[in-house]
């Protein structure tokens, strides 16, 4: 479904990527972790296309297409979703009124129907069930005034909603509580864990590897993958700190 | 007493206005309002032609009276909305205005609010979009005479530049008197928050949906709370479609 190859990217000139490789298959959930400054989010901001962040060397294919070619609402609309560390808030804008929006933009992109007013709600009230969110939080302007975890949860109701083929999750376990980051892993499960569907978690900690249990571990410092392995490298990890295992 | 002279960039209150434009409709008629004791009123001026457009409102409110004005002003080559507004003791007055320019336009609002009793408020919401080479400006003036305790001022002007090629210009000034006296003035200009602009695209907006999307909630500001805000947002939406 993923296939980077030796990519190099640059943020204000300086290069954080530095031959980044790694495939990832329908089916399969993988994390990257990884020490501060690897290029962690790094990664997954160019995957996403963020501006600034620019790709200096190396290929992504993304379900047969240059991922790299796309504009950011146009890898999304091919199935691409990308989870914030830091979601942003939106004032003025409503959830309900954005994603509304959002999801049939990719539905126009894709030659469907939009769907209705009562449609969308009902995919809505399904989806934040899952997350155990208060549908009047959707209607709330985005992110506004919502505490990290609540903006964590939001994320994954949205990636309900657009129902990616690929999710990336930029640290999606941090600002979680344990019953906030219990929710959350299973939202990613019941969501994601499907044989057309992959995700690529993006953490510092085991934690939530513990509810959504990875496939492949890979260790990401100085901007390129130095080890992979089972979910048995992330517990190796925590025991033994990223310094031991990288050496 | 007005002057029929027309008048130069000299003048403050026209300094950035385009006289050529404005000759062509010299002299501006004064429209008087009065809102007697204890009423109530609202109004809505809505500029979406493409002509020159100058205006001129003069507005007493007296004492207990309460006044909204709304303002769009999208579609003017020049379009200048100037209101004078005098509050008696207690009396309320409600400015909201949205501006949305492109190409060489030029669009202005002028205001000289007078507190002249005590206990009144007044409240003005300027929103501001500029696109290609517009120029947009908000001129305000509070002044607060001796004797207006308890006046409750403020003005919240806020201009967003879609292109680096438009300019804003705005000038908030105070002129106090009176010692029991709040008043509160923001003015930002500044550009779409990029942050945001890529969240909303990562979720699969294209670029003008996201801009327009953010556009949307921003000019809605200025229509909070009107009686006509529905309307008022669709006109204005229709002409940020257009700009983008």
């Amino acid at each position: 479904m993923l296939q980077i190859t030796d990519l190099h990217a640059t943020v204000a000139d300086k290069p954080i990527l530095k031959g980044l490789s790694l495939s990832i298959n329908a089916g399969e959930v993988h994390a990257i972790m990884g020490p501060n400054g690897a290029g962690k989010s790094t990664t997954g901001y160019v995957l996403g296309g963020r501006p600034g962040y620019e790709v200096t060397g190396g290929t992504v294919q993304f379900d047969g297409q240059d991922l790299l070619e796309l504009e950011p609402h146009e890898r999304s609309a091919a199935g691409l979703f990308l989870g914030f560390q830091y979601p942003v808030e939106i004032p003025g804008v409503s959830f309900v009124q954005f994603l509304r929006e959002a999801a049939n933009a990719q539905r126009k992109g894709r030659g469907e129907e939009p769907l209705s007013g009562g449609e969308f709600l009902k995919l809505a009230r399904e989806k934040a069930g899952l997350l155990k969110m208060d549908m009047d939080m959707l209607k709330r302007p985005v992110n506004v005034g919502f505490s990290g975890g609540e903006k964590k949860r939001a994320e994954m109701v949205q990636m309900g909603i657009l129902d990616p083929k690929l999710a990336i999750l930029d640290e999606t376990d941090s600002g979680l509580d344990i019953d906030a980051l219990r929710i959350v892993g299973e939202g990613i499960n019941a969501i994601m864990r499907k044989p057309d569907k992959a995700v690529l978690l993006i953490t510092h900690y085991q934690r939530l590897l513990d509810y959504v249990k990875p496939d492949f571990v890979h260790v990401l410092a100085g901007g390129r993958i130095v080890r992979s392995g089972g979910p048995e490298l992330a517990l190796q990890l925590e025991h033994e700190g990223y310094e031991a295992v990288t050496a | 007493m007005t002057t029929l002279a027309l008048p130069t960039r000299r003048d403050e209150d026209f300094r950035y206005s385009d006289i050529e434009a404005l000759a062509a409709v010299w002299p501006v008629a004064r429209e008087e309002i009065v809102v007697v004791a204890g009423a109530s009123d609202s109004r809505e001026i809505v500029e979406t032609g493409t002509g020159t457009v100058a205006r001129h409102l003069v507005v007493t409110l007296e004492a207990g009276a309460r006044f909204d004005l709304r303002v769009l002003s999208a579609g003017p080559a020049f379009g200048r909305v100037a209101i004078d507004v005098t509050l008696g003791e207690g009396a309320d007055f409600t400015l909201g205005a949205a501006q949305l320019a492109t190409g060489a336009q030029t669009l202005e609002i002028v205001t000289e609010v007078s507190h002249a009793g005590p206990n009144a408020t007044s409240r003005q919401v300027v929103r501001t979009v500029l696109a290609g080479h517009s120029t947009g400006t908000y001129l305000g003036r509070i002044a607060v005479d001796r004797g207006a305790d308890g006046t409750d001022a403020e003005q919240s002007v806020r201009a967003m530049l879609l292109d680096r090629t438009a300019t804003a210009n705005a000038r908030p000034e105070l002129e106090i008197y009176a010692d029991d006296v709040k008043a509160a003035h923001g003015c930002a200009v500044g550009e779409l928050d990029a942050n945001g602009l890529f969240y909303l695209m990562s979720r699969g907006l294209p670029p003008a949906d996201a801009k327009r999307l953010m556009l949307q909630a921003f000019i809605a500001e200025a229509f909070a709370g009107a009686p006509g805000a529905e309307a008022l947002s669709e006109r204005a939406l229709a002409r940020l479609e257009e700009i983008l």
